[in-house]
């Protein structure tokens, strides 16, 4: 079975995202997992697709005028076995605060499996969720806190709740 | 009047000091800070520190509010504590000094608070639920320098404000 890392991104507007599915349901891709989103006036999205070699993908996303690419990838690995975790971030925009906070949860051995920025005006807002190996929360609140005081924005780290109904 | 300060602002991360409730500094800050709240299309509640001022007072008042089951009215809190927390659910939390972005944050929906009054200096234990609970909740959180951006659900429970009042 093929698996498709797909990337499409453009200037939005109405009908991308029938666009995209329908080009690719035309050339047999099934869209699996995907995230799509407008990010200051552009239209983003990932997808993941599966049935369709890299080639056809490829052939039919190159008709409707976005910034697309495609990528054959392996099936998903074993799921990882961390604690869920969230750090939440805000403060005065500067360069390289998603470098720097990022830096210090890897270094940590967290691994971020979703983050979203936000400028609004002056303020930065960053938002990660992370799966952290097991005892490693205390520490990696302390290196945040450092490497908040020396960016100048609030880093808070909280144990991310799953629960089950 | 002062006016209302916004993110990044310091003073709204930085916790806020214990007040004497019987000041007369603080009787007219409570005063102010009802006043400023009244004058906000849509303002639920509003702290000391939105308004520059590093102090544990804040005023709430959601009578008429639709999500509001049990309202005490308009009143003002000195060195508020929450006391018990229970029945937590999420909710979409907006502020003044975040105008841009609201948030999903988990809070409890029964709570008991214990406060002082301004002028008499009066202890009072409140219990209320639902959207007062809530209200209290993200205003003793501004009291401790917490934003509502610090408890959000995930990397994708901030939104950029869409309706403005």
């Amino acid at each position: 079975m093929h698996e498709l890392a797909i990337t499409v991104i453009g200037p939005d507007r109405t009908g991308i995202v029938a666009d995209v599915a329908e080009a690719l349901a035309a050339a047999g891709a099934n869209l699996t997992d995907s995230t799509m989103t407008r990010l200051r006036g552009h239209f983003a999205m990932t997808l993941i697709c599966t049935g369709t070699p890299a080639a056809e993908a490829e052939a039919a996303l190159a008709g409707i005028g976005l910034l697309t690419s495609v990528r054959e990838v392996e099936p998903e690995a074993a799921a990882t076995t961390g604690e869920p975790y969230l750090v939440s971030v805000h403060g005065a925009d500067r360069l390289g605060i998603v470098a720097a906070v990022t830096r210090v949860v890897a270094a940590a051995g967290g691994n971020i499996t979703d983050l979203t920025t936000r400028l609004t005006g002056p303020l930065y807002v960053l938002v990660a969720e992370v799966d952290l190996p097991p005892g490693r929360a205390d520490e990696l609140t302390e290196q945040l806190a450092v490497a908040g005081a020396e960016l100048g924005v609030e880093v808070t780290l909280r144990r991310a709740e799953s629960e089950l109904l | 009047m002062r006016a209302v300060v916004t993110a990044p602002a310091s003073v709204l991360s930085t916790v806020a000091a214990e007040v004497d409730p019987a000041d007369p500094e603080i009787v007219e800050l409570a005063d102010e800070l009802v006043a400023i709240m009244r004058a906000s299309p849509g303002c639920v509640g509003l702290a000391a520190p939105q308004i520059g001022v590093s102090a544990q007072v804040f005023c709430v008042d959601v009578t008429g509010h639709p999500k509001a089951a049990t309202t005490h009215g308009t009143f003002v809190l000195c060195n508020a504590k929450v006391l018990e927390a229970s029945r937590w659910r999420p909710g979409r939390e907006g502020c003044m000094s975040v105008p841009d972005l609201t948030g999903d944050v988990k809070r409890a929906g029964r709570i008991v608070v214990a406060g002082l009054r301004p002028g008499t200096g009066e202890a009072v234990t409140l219990t209320t639920d639902a959207f007062e609970a809530r209200a209290l909740q993200h205003e003793i959180d501004h009291c401790a320098g917490k934003l509502f951006l610090d408890r959000v659900a995930g990397a994708h429970a901030i939104y950029q404000r869409k309706v403005y009042l």
